[in-house]
């Protein structure tokens, strides 16, 4: 795939600061990036290892509150340092190319898909709008959108996150750059419709023989994409090599850290005593809009079950059902055998405390003007009249069983990592007592290893005062590990429902088996074996 | 294996320095341009006056003295008006009463719409829509005769009274466009799941809106609490320019500018005398233009749009 000798950026020591708190901070401490043409690089690590930033660099750019500090970036020959800004810019986007993470905020919602894709082009006066025009449509084709000839006329809010992210490689081939910087590009989308973005991504890539530099957390992604593989920690290199090298034999100890396939493993078990009944739900947003139908489900006691879908497959909607949020149309709710009344103004305090909430994205889940005290405090004082001492020595308590100390009582959530984010929440649902924890895709934002931490903490926590999970995700690996059951839903229906040995091994019913197949996995044959298997 | 050397406390994580609220604003404040400085100044310079007016002033607030029309000299530093009463002293008491019924209006006006708009928000059904329609049509109405109307159609008896209903009116007045922005910032703060999860945990409205969203909202409301007190200080100006403000004897620079205005005529005569109107005027302008300076830069701090370093 890749010739040795065309060396297409070099990139020598590069350093990086950042801006933040009336100081200059250090991101990139020095490391080295080199890329050929027609070759894809891997670059991964944990969130804050500085990934981003380098791919950036890789455009002489820095972010505002960032700056290049030191080193050397040598594209094709020229210092993209000692570059002005005119001529930075003239290379960007139409030499240089980047893709985003989220196609939905990148795309300008008031143009036409096919407007925006050629826009550099035109820009940059490379192609006439027409000549533009024909060639987007076959990338288009390349990239295996339906309907090539037409789609480009549509809005960005007229497509899925796929088609869009598709549409956004296309925007960035339309002008044949030699690199193109891939930045988290399917981390927002669903397993199965990953599948079919990564392969369109390769195909297109391999064809115009484009260098790329492909950033990411997801070590399953990236070894479909990548020839080399870079592993960054606290903005220093740990560790590059080959792919399959990578795989086979990594050297230092935190990368063996990061490729250890998830190690929990819950050994199932059951339950005929049942804290949730759901009994024949039927829910819609509005009269036409019906999002779940006769849905049952039940949980048992101090167990976990798993409710698997992707978006749109009603699992969030559930929840609100179980919360209260959303009162169903028809269909009962039943908690600890008792009825429990539909609307969440019409339950009591104990019944608000029974039922507690972890949210997927912690950021937005806790007020930003909050301490870690008052948050974890609040539901202390309104469930339990919890004050002064007592308060404090059950605070200091909690924070002890999601393993973090007092020093963070003091702390807001902007000074948090994503990981002790997520832990505060799971303290704050605790600190209520709760019988059932609802957790809604609470580790498909974090890290590998930060994910294990969390799951761990779970299932301890369960260990150790019985409490039930319903645990919604579309992450397979999180399933196997943490589920007694599992709940499989499309499209507002339950598909499938049982033990989890049950429902993982064969036979499956066909969304089941298109789920499951779509999980990517280690092995770097796996998206070339997948393709000749459908 | 994996979560060999891993600990939750052990996370990267960025702690701010711990500062005091006093160092913070220093930090704040050095990095203010030249007009955010100069607009800080002519503030404080009013502030001083409105509390101190009676120690700083020369005379009295309604004393008169002999001479109508005294020329400018050492007792008299702006001369007097066609009372008698001293013209400095007057612009120092105007102040006070000028901006002082200016921000307790401003007060209650965001009290008003704050509230409503809070409420409206985190409610999203029937009371957000009557709220809205209501709010829909007191802004269709040009609020400058609507405050005409309404200060004529309302009888007072005493001066206190009568400031009284110009502060309700004006306050009422102007919460429409305060309730506008505060429903719009709400909205978007109402959506978060740090809000579903008060709700969840059975929190009242009022918590909800102290505690979940108004932390949240305060950049957007303290500019624009800036700009609305320059207009609502700029209508009530325009009211006691039309007669229908603050009521004489009390001092304000509306009423003045009218009184004043009289002596344009005389302008080929006396430059001095002629130009007098413009005092209490150009107090009026130096103060909006100062604020609206101030809430620039404010704005332009909370705005998450600095590039500069």
């Amino acid at each position: 795939m890749s010739t040795k000798s065309d060396l297409l950026l070099d990139m020598r020591n590069i350093e990086i600061e950042g801006f933040s708190d009336e100081r200059w901070h250090p991101i990139i401490k020095g490391v080295d990036l080199s890329l050929n043409r027609g070759e894809i690089l891997g670059l991964i690590g944990e969130s804050g290892a500085g990934k981003s930033t380098l791919g950036l660099a890789a455009m002489g750019f820095a972010r505002p509150g960032c700056r290049i500090t030191g080193g050397q970036i040598m594209f094709d020959g020229r210092d993209l340092r000692s570059l002005k800004e005119p001529e930075k810019r003239k290379l960007w986007g139409s030499r240089i190319a980047y893709v985003a993470q989220s196609a939905a905020a990148s795309f300008n919602p008031a143009h036409r898909l096919i407007d925006q894709t050629i826009e550099a082009n035109l820009i940059k006066g490379l192609k006439p709008a027409k000549e533009a025009r024909d060639d987007a449509i076959e990338l288009y084709r390349a990239l295996q959108l339906p309907d090539p000839e037409k789609i480009g006329f549509r809005y960005p809010h007229q497509v899925s996150g796929g088609q869009l992210q598709r549409v956004m490689t296309a925007m960035a081939m339309a002008t044949r750059p030699d690199l193109i910087i891939f930045d988290e590009p399917t981390t927002a989308l669903d397993v199965t419709t990953q599948v079919e973005v990564l392969l369109a991504m390769r195909n297109i890539v391999e064809q115009f023989h484009t260098a790329a530099i492909y950033i990411t957390h997801d070590l399953a992604v990236v070894a479909q994409m990548a020839d080399r593989i870079k592993v960054l920690r606290y903005g220093e290199q740990v560790e590059e090599a080959e792919t399959r090298r990578m795989l086979s034999d990594p050297q230092e100890a935190y990368t063996k850290s990061l490729w250890s396939v998830r190690s929990i493993q819950k050994e199932e078990s059951t339950s005929d005593d049942y804290v949730l009944e759901l009994e024949g739900i039927d829910a819609a947003y509005s009269r036409s809009l019906k999002v779940l139908k006769d849905v049952n489900i039940k949980v048992p006691r101090g167990r976990t079950v798993a409710v698997v879908g992707e978006s749109g497959s009603g699992k969030s909607t559930t929840a609100r059902v179980i919360t209260g949020l959303l009162p169903p149309s028809t269909g009962s709710v039943r908690f600890n055998g008792q009825p429990l009344p539909a609307a969440l103004k019409d339950r009591n305090l104990d019944q608000l405390r029974e039922i507690q909430m972890i949210y997927q994205m912690a950021d937005t889940a806790m007020n930003p003007r909050q301490t870690v005290a008052e948050i974890i405090g609040r539901p202390l004082e309104f469930y339990h009249n919890m004050t002064g001492r007592k308060k404090e020595a059950r605070l200091s308590e909690l924070l002890k069983m999601i393993e973090l100390d007092d020093s963070f009582a003091d702390r807001l959530p902007s000074e948090l990592s994503g990981g002790q984010k997520q832990r505060i929440c799971i303290a704050r649902a605790l600190a209520a007592e709760p019988d059932l924890i609802i957790c809604d895709e609470v580790t498909s934002a974090l890290d590998q290893i930060v994910q294990e931490g969390i799951l761990n903490l779970l299932l301890n926590l369960q260990k150790e005062f019985g409490i039930s999970y319903i645990f919604i995700t579309h992450d397979i690996a999180t399933v196997k590990a943490i589920s007694d059951e599992i709940v499989i839903m499309f499209q507002g229906e339950v598909v499938e429902q049982g033990l989890k040995s049950e429902i993982l091994s064969p036979p499956h019913p066909d969304y089941t088996q298109l789920l499951l197949s779509s999980v990517p996995e280690m092995d770097p044959d796996w998206l070339d074996n997948l393709v000749a298997d459908r | 294996m994996s979560t060999e050397n891993y600990s939750a406390a052990g996370e990267v994580s960025q702690v701010r320095t711990r500062r005091t609220w006093l160092h913070r604003m220093w930090i704040g404040l050095r990095k203010a341009p030249l007009t955010a400085w100069f607009g800080m100044i002519i503030i404080l310079g009013y502030l001083i006056c409105m509390l101190f007016a009676p120690w700083i002033a020369p005379h009295g607030e309604a004393q008169v003295f002999a001479i109508p029309y005294a020329e400018w000299s050492e007792t008299h530093r702006l001369g007097t008006d066609q009372l008698g009463r001293d013209i400095f002293s007057r612009l120092i008491f105007g102040a006070r009463n000028t901006v002082g019924i200016a921000l307790l209006t401003t007060l209650l006006s965001f009290f008003i719409g704050g509230g409503l708009g809070l409420i409206a928000a985190i409610n999203r059904s029937w009371l957000d829509q009557i709220i809205s329609r209501v709010v829909d049509v007191l802004l269709a109405i040009p609020s400058l005769i609507f405050a005409l109307m309404l200060l004529a159609a309302v009888e007072t008896t005493t001066p206190t009274w009568s400031i009284i209903k110009l502060i309700i009116i004006i306050a009422v007045l102007d919460s429409t466009r305060v309730f506008r922005l505060t429903r719009a910032v709400a909205l978007n703060v109402v959506v978060m799941d740090y809000v579903e999860a008060a709700r969840l945990r059975g929190e009242k409205l009022g918590w909800i809106m102290r505690r979940e969203i108004l932390p949240n909202i305060m950049p957007p409301l303290v500019a624009e609490f800036g700009l609305r007190f320059s207009f609502v200080f700029l209508t009530i100006a325009a009211l006691s320019f039309l007669g229908l403000g603050i009521q004489p004897p009390t001092a304000d620079w509306g009423t003045m500018v009218r009184e004043l205005s009289t002596f344009v005529n005389y302008l080929n005569f006396d430059l001095r005398l002629g130009l007098l109107a413009f005092i209490p005027g150009g107090a009026i302008a130096l103060l909006t233009v100062a604020v609206n300076f101030v809430v620039d830069w404010f704005l332009h701090q909370t705005s998450g749009l600095r590039d500069e370093h």
